[in-house]
């Protein structure tokens, strides 16, 4: 501030001071960022290191374990465990294609036709976080239950016949079914599609509707050429934020689904907490990594909005 | 037919919001029931008994009291790190910028049981005892990105002006800050508090790999699965549904006074 005006120096102050303080200036950020980062450094990297180590050693619990640089675990691990790596990917692709379905209109509601509502729309859409999801998973159990209403009207009306006939239900069964568990998947993850799609939707300005209804655009042509590539930032940010978190969940599939319905996370869980075999957990953990860090680098490429990350 | 196509967007975006309400509306409902089995899945009779008593079940009460601790202190670290790295890349230019700004999104772009494992690897290697402090520290860590991320959107769009301003009225740089930058900047750090103490206190997957034998409230959750949930259970998800609406509307109807109160 002081650059255009620089006054005279009468009293100069001695040199090593003020070369001192703009090094303390300088330092600032740093020292902002040092407990932070150190933080992050020391419980999210250190981590993945030593579970880099864990996923290379062989031996078991009463032996101990050892770094052997045995990489065969990983080749092991993953065609031992294919069918659910592949049931994850299905199943958190099929949830965040329901999210985004779902998401859309209710988004939507909230940012051009709400008026008044808008603000309780919004704390409907947010208050469910504050609820344990795990209770409210719970009750999916209630509400898909064998003969409970939901049940009782989907066998009704023929839904479920399709289903099954797509073998994600069986019979008039909906509960330990697949589609139970994307069910639960796409409840969980939905306020995580929806506020992304409100955020990026609000910011339209609505004169460009009105400009394209002038031009004669039928609202259908105005959602496909201008509402829906300006929210894509939205939908970018809320598939990713669905999509990952749904590819590593295991407790929908535990407690919706059956052990036909077992997810890469169910494994995961039981081979650190139960069976204790750490290194091939550790594998199939670096493999799901993997996996979800390439599919969201391609997918952040080909809808080119790198400047998201 | 002309009707429901105009309000096919009403329509469609009521279902969803009704989708996302009927679990709640259950976890409601049941908690008036008066189950006869250990499971409070099927309706029974109307009780206000679990209402009553809603500690009348061993270790749950105990177990919501853990998890709001550690929810205090999780939001508390880390909105003091993230506020402090939010301000760092967003006023300052430095080296390793782009490291640093990589480094905060991966937590959130990794699946939750990767890093609860790889925690869990840690923990184990060094021989730490799993427990409250385990708990905390696995906290803190998966809720710093989010309160960076709030933190850092509403620090973008201050006007840095208002702080020259304030200097050029002779603020020295704790006044202006305390005076000018932290009031402005403090509904992005409130979001990301608020944000951070749910993300805490709802947490099960990182907290089942790395808890030991602490119960926290999701665990405790979890657990009752298996042995049979008590209806107490439903009654605290109510509590914290209400709970939550009630503070939401009551932090929106400040803000929307104090926009009132401030000419424009």
């Amino acid at each position: 501030m002081t650059a255009t005006a620089a006054p005279p120096q009468t009293a100069a102050p001695a040199e090593p001071p003020v070369h001192r303080a703009s090094l303390r200036k300088r330092l600032i950020p740093y020292w902002l960022l040092l407990p932070g980062i150190v933080w992050l450094l020391v419980f999210f990297v250190l981590p993945m290191v030593y579970q880099a180590s864990t996923s290379v050693q062989t031996g078991s619990l009463e032996e101990g374990f050892k770094v052997t640089w045995h990489f065969q675990t990983y080749w092991d691990a993953f065609t031992e465990y294919l069918p659910q790596f592949l049931r994850s990917l299905a199943y958190a692709g099929t949830a965040t294609v329901l999210c985004l379905l779902l998401g859309y209109p209710l988004a939507y509601l909230i940012a051009f036709k709400a008026g008044r509502w808008r603000n309780l729309l919004l704390v409907l859409v947010i208050a469910p976080f504050f609820t344990s999801f795990l209770i409210r998973t719970l009750a999916w159990k209630t509400i898909l239950a064998d003969g409970s209403p939901v049940v009782g009207v989907l066998d009704k009306i023929g839904f479920l016949d399709v289903t099954s006939w797509l073998g994600i239900t069986e019979g008039s069964r909906v509960l330990a079914t697949p589609l139970a568990v994307v069910c639960g998947l796409t409840y969980n993850f939905l306020p995580f599609m929806i506020l992304p799609l409100y955020t990026s939707l609000e910011r339209i300005d609505t004169r460009l509707h009105e400009a394209a209804g002038d031009l004669y655009a039928t609202p259908a042509t105005v959602f496909r050429k201008v509402t829906f590539p300006l929210s894509m930032p939205g939908v970018v940010s809320g598939t990713l934020l669905t999509f990952i978190p749904a590819s590593g969940d295991y407790v929908n599939a535990e407690l919706l689904g059956s052990t036909d319905t077992r997810m890469i996370g169910n494994v995961i869980q039981s081979q650190y907490l139960r069976i204790l075999d750490y290194p091939t957990a550790a594998a199939l953990s670096f493999i799901l990594m993997a996996i979800v860090l390439i599919m969201v680098t391609v997918y952040i490429r080909r809808a080119g909005t790198e400047d998201l990350v | 037919m002309r009707w429901l196509r105009r309000n096919l967007v009403v329509i469609a975006g009521l279902g969803t919001l009704a989708y996302l309400i009927l679990p709640n509306v259950v976890v409601t409902v049941f908690s008036f029931n008066n189950p006869t089995g250990r499971f409070n899945y099927a309706w029974q009779e109307f009780s206000l008994d679990a209402w009553k008593d809603p500690c009348g079940v061993a270790d749950l009460c105990g177990s919501l009291s853990l998890s709001l601790q550690i929810a205090l202190w999780a939001t508390i670290g880390a909105t003091v790190l993230g506020t402090a790295i939010a301000f760092a890349l967003v006023r300052y230019r430095f080296r390793a910028r782009g490291a640093v700004n990589s480094l905060i999104f991966l937590p959130m772009a990794m699946p939750e049981i990767v890093m609860a494992a790889s925690l869990l690897a840690l923990f184990l290697n060094m021989g730490i005892q799993l427990g409250f402090w385990t708990i905390l520290i696995a906290h803190v860590m998966f809720c710093l990105s989010f309160v960076v991320a709030a933190v850092k959107a509403r620090v973008l769009s201050m006007d840095p002006r208002l702080e020259e301003a304030a200097r050029d009225l002779y603020a020295g740089p704790v006044q202006t800050f305390l005076r000018v930058t932290l009031p402005i900047a403090a509904p992005g750090i409130a979001a990301g508090a608020l944000l951070s103490f749910a993300l805490s206190f709802d947490d099960f997957i990182i907290t089942n790999f790395n808890s030991g034998n602490t119960v926290t409230f999701p665990m405790f959750v979890w657990g009752s699965a298996q042995r049979g949930t008590p209806v107490q259970i439903n009654v605290i998800g109510t509590a914290m549904f209400v709970i939550a609406v009630l503070v939401v509307l009551a932090g929106q109807w400040a803000g929307n006074r104090r926009k009132k109160a401030q000419p424009k």
